[in-house]
């Protein structure tokens, strides 16, 4: 097991050097030149030339691209054009309020869907079963945007019941912190759920066929067992899958969702950057996305063996 | 006194094409410890008989009306609460395919723990002890090894060993066995027969065996009941039975049983078939279910159905002309 998790580790580094190139081809891909940018619009043509040399811009490609590597390697992210900040130090900042929205949008996500895929699996061709699938669809067809803000305008504004924006960090206490994420999370998790919810109905129709339930049902068991320890655990590995996938969504939805709610997070940042052109910062984000992708799936591979007795590696 | 009764069983199932009567009109009776062997070709409606019994059959699409007097209860009437204490509990089942029953991500000592756990209300601990108890009992080595291992790592003859474990950890008084040899290997199959012989006298529990291995029979049944279509077509003991089969249909089925040497003697036989094929249920059959393939039939058979009729002691058959004795053996 330890073996394999080394080798997996291992075998990300090719990816996340092709990642890495992509992140820094950014610079020259992107119209515009940061130089001028930075330099703003009263700068003479030699004030930009000076900035492109302190930046290093006019360097050649691979020489740049080295540097810029072997720098990241030692922790060095580069520092931000706009705010002069280490990015290292900006990332830092604003990874709490992302991090927690990603958490609660997760453990929601898991909580709510796969309950309604098993029921509407259990409860196939029903009108609960298809009244979960429309939901789902609904779900999946909203985009996050609209979704949030309608939540923010019935449950914040009329309402009241919760705060419209914002972030409240967790050293502040559990309860202010989860009032400000709920929106969100739904908002978020909204096209999350319907897809792990459609995944988990899909994969458990086909294994509430199995001969071995049959016999679970033959021993006289009742039906939650049935489904939620005999069917679910047979079912996990593409529900797993699929949640893993998801991660990919709701960083991509956690952009959006941060600016809807305020929250002073990573998406924001994200924002802010390419707005300001600010490569450095946006580099930095999209190399530490990927990462957690990596990671995440890498550790997806690994529940499978504790769901699964027949996969070992 | 008759532990099982099964009075004019019908289980029908809904589909497109119409109204599939999978087994209509079956009676029969088990005595308590008794072996009553149902015998059939695929697809006459044996096996849906003995998940009726379990009430395992879906429903809808299925539907299943008659009577099942389970020890005086009739198990149609009950709620689905009551039908869950006595599945795995007072009738127990094995199934035909060890490679697919047990399921492949729970241990093999849970899978037998967790029918000790619901009827028997044992804790984890005396349920685990009884699991390895009943590994041994079903001959399987290193019980306190295999225990903790997945359905994977056994083999199909061992699976099926854990199958009977697990259907008789709770002393059933009826086993259900649906082809518990058809998937396995012929010198397994005798060790899972002779298993289950002693078992069965060890437990008392009377046995159901559905097969179409006329061998298996003849080696661990008392009665015998053949389906035909759905319907029960004869039925007798054992011996009875392979001595003078009143049935046309029983006939063709011990034509249809291969014998060693025969070549060898001079005798070379031709296996026997039944032609034809069995009748499609989802549309009414009038006459006799087997008229259609059988040599012997007349328009008599072909207009009204014959009935059960005791044609020797303890013998029926449901053939016009059986009891005139113009196709006895």
């Amino acid at each position: 097991m330890l073996p394999y998790i080394l080798r997996r580790i291992v075998s990300t580094l090719p990816v996340m050097a092709i990642v890495a190139l992509f992140v820094f081809s950014l610079l020259y891909i992107a119209p515009g030149d940061p130089a001028v940018v930075i330099a703003g619009d009263q700068a003479s043509p030699e004030d930009v030339e000076r900035i492109r040399q302190s930046l290093g811009l006019d360097r050649p490609f691979l020489i740049q691209f080295g540097s810029w590597v072997w720098r990241i390697l030692h922790g060095d992210l580069g520092t931000s054009i706009f705010t002069n900040l280490p990015v290292s130090t900006m990332i830092g900042q604003r990874l709490g309020p992302t991090l927690s929205l990603m958490c609660v949008t997760l453990l929601l996500t898991i909580a709510v869907a796969v309950p309604l895929g098993v029921v509407a699996a259990w409860k196939a061709g029903s009108f609960i079963d298809r009244a979960i699938m429309a939901f789902a669809v609904f779900g999946f067809s909203l985009p996050v945007f609209v979704v949030g803000y309608v939540l923010a305008y019935v449950f914040a504004l009329e309402l009241e019941w919760l705060p419209v924006q914002g972030y409240t960090p967790l050293t502040e206490g559990f309860w202010p912190w989860l009032q400000n994420l709920i929106l969100p999370a739904i908002a978020l998790g909204c096209v999350y759920i319907a897809l792990v919810a459609r995944i988990t109905r899909a994969t458990m129709l086909e294994v509430l066929q199995q001969d071995y339930i049959r016999t679970a049902r033959a021993k006289g068991m009742g039906q939650g067992g049935i489904l939620f320890i005999h069917a679910l655990k047979n079912a996990a590995v593409p529900i797993v899958t699929v949640i893993g996938i998801g991660i990919a969504l709701l960083i991509g939805g956690a952009v959006v969702t941060e600016s809807v709610f305020a929250i002073p997070g990573l998406g924001r940042l994200t924002i802010d950057a390419i707005l300001r052109r600010d490569y450095p910062v946006i580099q930095g984000i999209v190399l530490l996305f990927s990462f957690v992708y990596v990671l995440v799936n890498l550790m997806i591979d690994v529940t499978y063996t504790l769901v699964d007795p027949r996969i070992r590696y | 006194m008759a532990l099982l009764e099964v009075e004019n069983l019908q289980t029908h199932f809904r589909t497109p094409s119409g109204i599939n009567r999978a087994v209509d009109g079956v009676s029969f009776h088990v005595n308590e410890g008794e072996t009553l062997a149902i015998v059939g070709e695929s697809g006459c409606g044996k096996s849906v008989t003995s998940m009726s019994l379990m009430r395992l059959i879906p429903e809808p699409p299925g539907r299943i009306a008659g009577a099942i007097r389970f020890a005086g209860k009739d198990l149609l009437k009950l709620s689905d609460r009551e039908m869950r204490a006595i599945r795995g509990n007072d009738i127990s089942m094995i199934f035909q395919e060890p490679m697919t029953s047990l399921n492949p991500v729970l241990t093999v000592g849970r899978q037998i723990r967790e029918t000790l756990m619901i009827h028997q209300g044992l804790d984890q601990q005396a349920a685990e002890a009884h699991a390895i108890e009943m590994l041994t009992l079903v001959g399987i080595p290193e019980p306190k090894r295999r225990v903790r291992e997945y359905p994977h790592q056994l083999s199909g003859g061992m699976r099926q060993r854990v199958m009977i474990a697990i259907a008789l950890a709770c002393n059933p008084k009826l086993l259900i066995a649906d082809e518990p040899t058809t998937a396995l290997d012929v010198t397994i199959q005798a060790q899972i027969l002779k298993l289950m012989l002693d078992l069965k006298s060890r437990v008392g529990a009377a046995i159901i065996l559905i097969t179409h291995d006329l061998g298996v029979v003849a080696e661990i049944a008392e009665r015998v009941m053949v389906m035909y279509a759905g319907r029960k077509v004869e039925e007798a003991p054992v011996a009875e039975l392979f001595r003078s089969p009143r049935h046309p249909y029983t006939q063709g089925l011990l034509g249809a049983v291969p014998r060693l040497g025969s070549s060898l003697t001079g005798a070379a036989r031709r296996l026997a078939e039944i032609p034809g094929q069995v009748p499609d249920l989802r549309k009414p059959i009038t006459g006799c279910v087997f008229a259609g393939r059988c040599a012997l039939a007349t328009d008599l058979c072909r207009q009204y159905a014959p009935g059960l009729e005791e044609k020797a002691p303890r013998h029926i058959a449901a053939c016009h002309y059986s009891a005139k004795g113009a196709i006895a053996a």
